[in-house]
């Protein structure tokens, strides 16, 4: 199925060659991606190390309900992307569309879950820069939250850059460049992606919902 | 008849689209310019409200905006994109034997994106500006600055991208497209050392990212992780910030080092002594730079435990900075030396650096940091540093590599005098300040003691000479274009497979696909110099 008069890009010579360059790159680019949150999960455990009260009193007052299911929706879309990978492997059309359009689906919802969550918060008067009289007392308990708000904010954001990519991938999806190799990169770095925004969410909650509960 | 050159194509579109990594290099030189004269005219005001005790020129938030302006310029915008940007991206391709960097568009989108974070920050600092200095410190820069501090983070933040995609590109491309039997221990010098930058500008960059994102989160929606009145924490700012810019260092001169490594041996006709050592101590540099941060933080309260360990792993990057600097001058000795004026600024970096890297000792000892802590001591140290030699090396690559970006051959008694009139103005500008700081006149003041004022008057007339000397290549450089001699392939009869392409290089780099039989630096008699 491979097609013959499909060439590497400018700078490359075969295709092997192409492809451990876009490995090698969005490897990269995840690293800086580590890097960035990376900071602020170390922030966030400083706090905890510093101000337990603070933190334990803001910990109480997530919905980590939301949050736990929220977890279970993209790790279902992780494992939805990297089923479409192998679907493309073995040319399986129907089946890689079905993939990409349900990660794209857990996607949303998640961002949905994450926004009656963020919604919540609002009401309870718990969101950081909005609300005027909080029902928190410690002053660090104020400070977790707005780490919450600023890390979690920040994850939806990518979020919602994985779910475009995931749809972009499907339109782009046509009978006769499913087997392309371009296509197939794509697919593979758009994958990597997916499953690093999965990864940061692992760390982020237990991080900031479950220790100390 | 040989391929039309690289700069055959006419017209504006021709550049703005371009994927060509030399036509991209050439974008980065034009924009990297632009920004030097725009920093260095702020550094100019300073200068002169220098020259008396009194503030006469400038107000007291006038002086904070101008160095502020100056610091943000010069760092981001100059000093960090200028050689890895410039001639990493000229180079790296054609030294390894390859047509283009791995992601020629991604490269192309890094230049835009410098040039809009640039134009954005320059704009944001004529409308009125910030007046936290370059760091940004908390809680002045989310509490108390009136300036327009979440602009010019905005600017900073986009050119960071900038950074980063190009630190990806570099590596990916030194990873995958070197040339068949290009091993890494025969690459140049050069490579090495945008090699290990790039590693630092992947992986400290989006710290400065999240950092800024932070801060402009708290000026902007009152969402707070600095501010001690919601309990955070002032010094948490500066690890972060810390974490990303004392790299940021070595981003600077790293690049500025491996020049320097091929502009000794092309002088020298030489092969470098200890090759492996001086390609290692560039990583090394790399590696310990990530954790060396807290040495900038002596007196701002953290543990005198963590003040310790700093100290003592800010001591161990002096170690492989001597290694090369001690090879530098291995190689020179016994050589078969040319004085050009490539050479005169490598010279001119090693001086420079070497004041430089020794005054940081005298910083990164805690009972001399705190009396010097703050003071024009430190200005000195790192001006010598990150603009002494930095620049120099920076001016050295201008001047070596120009005869091959352009085609063009320039005045080398002119490049002569530039050489010296940096190395004479610029430590007439710095080493007075050396003094300044330490009989205490502190750093970011508008006014001062008239004691002071002496050496105040020393500095800023050294200031003009390096004015004048940071000016001239600008009108040789740019008049060789008209009026200078075509260059020959190879001007210095250096090693290196860019000098074995013609000058100005075809489009494709190479017209045949190169595979490499040579040792870098072989400068042997039998060593073969016929073109590729």
């Amino acid at each position: 199925m491979i097609r013959s008069d499909e060439k590497p890009a400018e700078p490359f010579v075969a295709w092997a060659q192409q492809r451990e360059a876009a490995r090698l790159g969005i490897w990269l680019f995840l690293a800086t991606e580590a890097m960035m949150f990376g900071s602020l999960i170390m922030v966030a455990w400083l706090y905890r190390l510093q101000h337990p009260d603070g933190v334990a009193e803001a910990v109480a007052g997530l919905h980590w309900q939301l949050a736990t299911a929220n977890t279970f929706m993209l790790l279902t879309s992780s494992l939805l992307m990297t089923l479409a990978l192998a679907a493309s492997e073995q040319g399986n059309a129907l089946r890689l569309r079905r993939c990409l359009l349900g990660a794209a689906l857990l996607g949303v919802l998640f961002l949905a879950c994450k926004g009656v969550e963020y919604g919540l918060e609002y009401r309870e008067g718990l969101l950081p820069g909005f609300a005027e009289d909080s029902p928190l007392h410690l002053p660090s308990a104020h400070l977790f939250m707005n780490l919450y708000f600023i890390a979690t904010a920040l994850h939806a954001v990518h979020v919602l850059v994985a779910v475009g990519l995931g749809l972009w991938l499907y339109m782009r999806l046509a009978p006769d460049n499913l087997s392309a190799r371009g296509t197939r990169t794509r697919l593979e770095m758009v994958t990597l992606y997916w499953h690093l925004v999965d990864g940061i969410w692992i760390l982020l909650f237990p991080t900031l919902y479950l220790v100390g509960r | 008849m040989s391929a039309p050159s690289y700069l055959h194509q006419q017209g504006l579109l021709s550049w703005f689209l371009t994927l060509d990594h030399k036509r991209i290099a050439v974008l980065y030189m034009v924009t990297v310019t632009f920004f030097f004269f725009a920093g260095g005219l702020a550094a100019t005001l300073i200068r002169i409200e220098l020259v008396t005790p009194q503030g006469d020129l400038l107000t007291a938030d006038g002086y904070n905006r101008a160095f502020t302006l100056h610091g943000v310029i010069m760092v981001w915008f100059f000093l960090i994109p200028s050689i890895p940007s410039v001639f990493g991206n000229f180079l790296v391709p054609i030294m390894i034997g390859a047509r283009d960097m791995a992601f020629p568009r991604l490269n192309l989108f890094s230049w835009y994106l410098l040039l809009g974070g640039g134009l954005f920050t320059l704009l944001a600092l004529l409308l009125g500006g910030v007046d936290t200095g370059w760091t940004f410190y908390t809680p002045l820069s989310t509490m108390f600055s009136n300036g327009h501090v979440v602009a010019v983070i905005c600017g900073v933040f986009i050119a960071g991208f900038s950074s980063i995609f190009t630190g990806i590109n570099i590596i990916v491309t030194v990873h995958t497209l070197r040339a068949p039997g290009m091993t890494w221990m025969r690459l140049p010098l050069f490579i090495w050392a945008i090699y290990a930058t790039s590693i630092i500008l992947v992986l400290a960059t989006p710290v400065l990212a999240i950092t800024l994102l932070l801060v402009a989160a708290e000026h902007l929606f009152n969402v707070g992780v600095f501010d001690p009145r919601l309990g955070g924490d002032p010094l948490l700012f500066q690890h972060l910030f810390w974490f990303y810019s004392h790299p940021a260092v070595y981003i600077m001169i790293l690049p500025a080092m491996g020049v320097v490594s091929e502009l000794i041996t092309a002088a020298g006709h030489k092969r470098i002594f200890g090759y492996r050592f001086v390609a290692w101590s560039s990583v090394a540099i790399a590696v310990i730079g990530f954790l060396v941060w807290g040495h900038h933080m002596f007196v701002a309260g953290q543990s005198m435990y963590a003040s310790l360990v700093f100290s003592l792993l800010s001591f161990l990057v002096s170690i492989p900075s001597a290694i090369k600097a001690y090879n530098w001058s291995a190689t020179l000795y016994k050589s078969d030396l040319t004085l050009h004026a490539p050479f005169l600024f490598a010279l001119t970096f090693i001086g420079l650096f070497i004041i430089g890297g020794v005054t940081g000792l005298f910083l990164a000892l805690l009972a001399a940091d705190l009396h010097a802590h703050d003071t024009y001591f430190v200005v000195a140290h790192f001006h010598y540093i990150m603009v002494g030699a930095a620049v120099a090396g920076y001016f050295g690559a201008l001047h070596f590599w120009w005869p091959k970006i352009t085609g063009r051959l320039y005045s080398q008694l002119w490049g002569k005098i530039t050489a010296v009139l940096v190395f004479c103005g610029f430590n007439l500008t710095f080493f007075p300040q050396f003094l300044l700081g330490y009989l205490g006149m502190p750093r970011r003041y508008h006014a001062y003691d008239p004691d002071f004022q002496f050496l105040n008057v020393l500095s800023s007339a050294g200031a003009s000479i390096l004015a004048l000397a940071y000016v001239l290549p600008f009108f040789y450089l740019l008049g060789s274009l008209r009026w200078g001699e075509r260059a020959p392939m190879n001007p210095w009869e250096a090693a290196g497979l860019e000098w074995r392409v013609p000058s100005p290089p075809p489009l494709h780099n190479f017209e045949e696909p190169v595979t490499v039989d040579f040792e870098a630096y072989d400068y042997s008699p039998e060593a073969r110099r016929d073109p590729v």
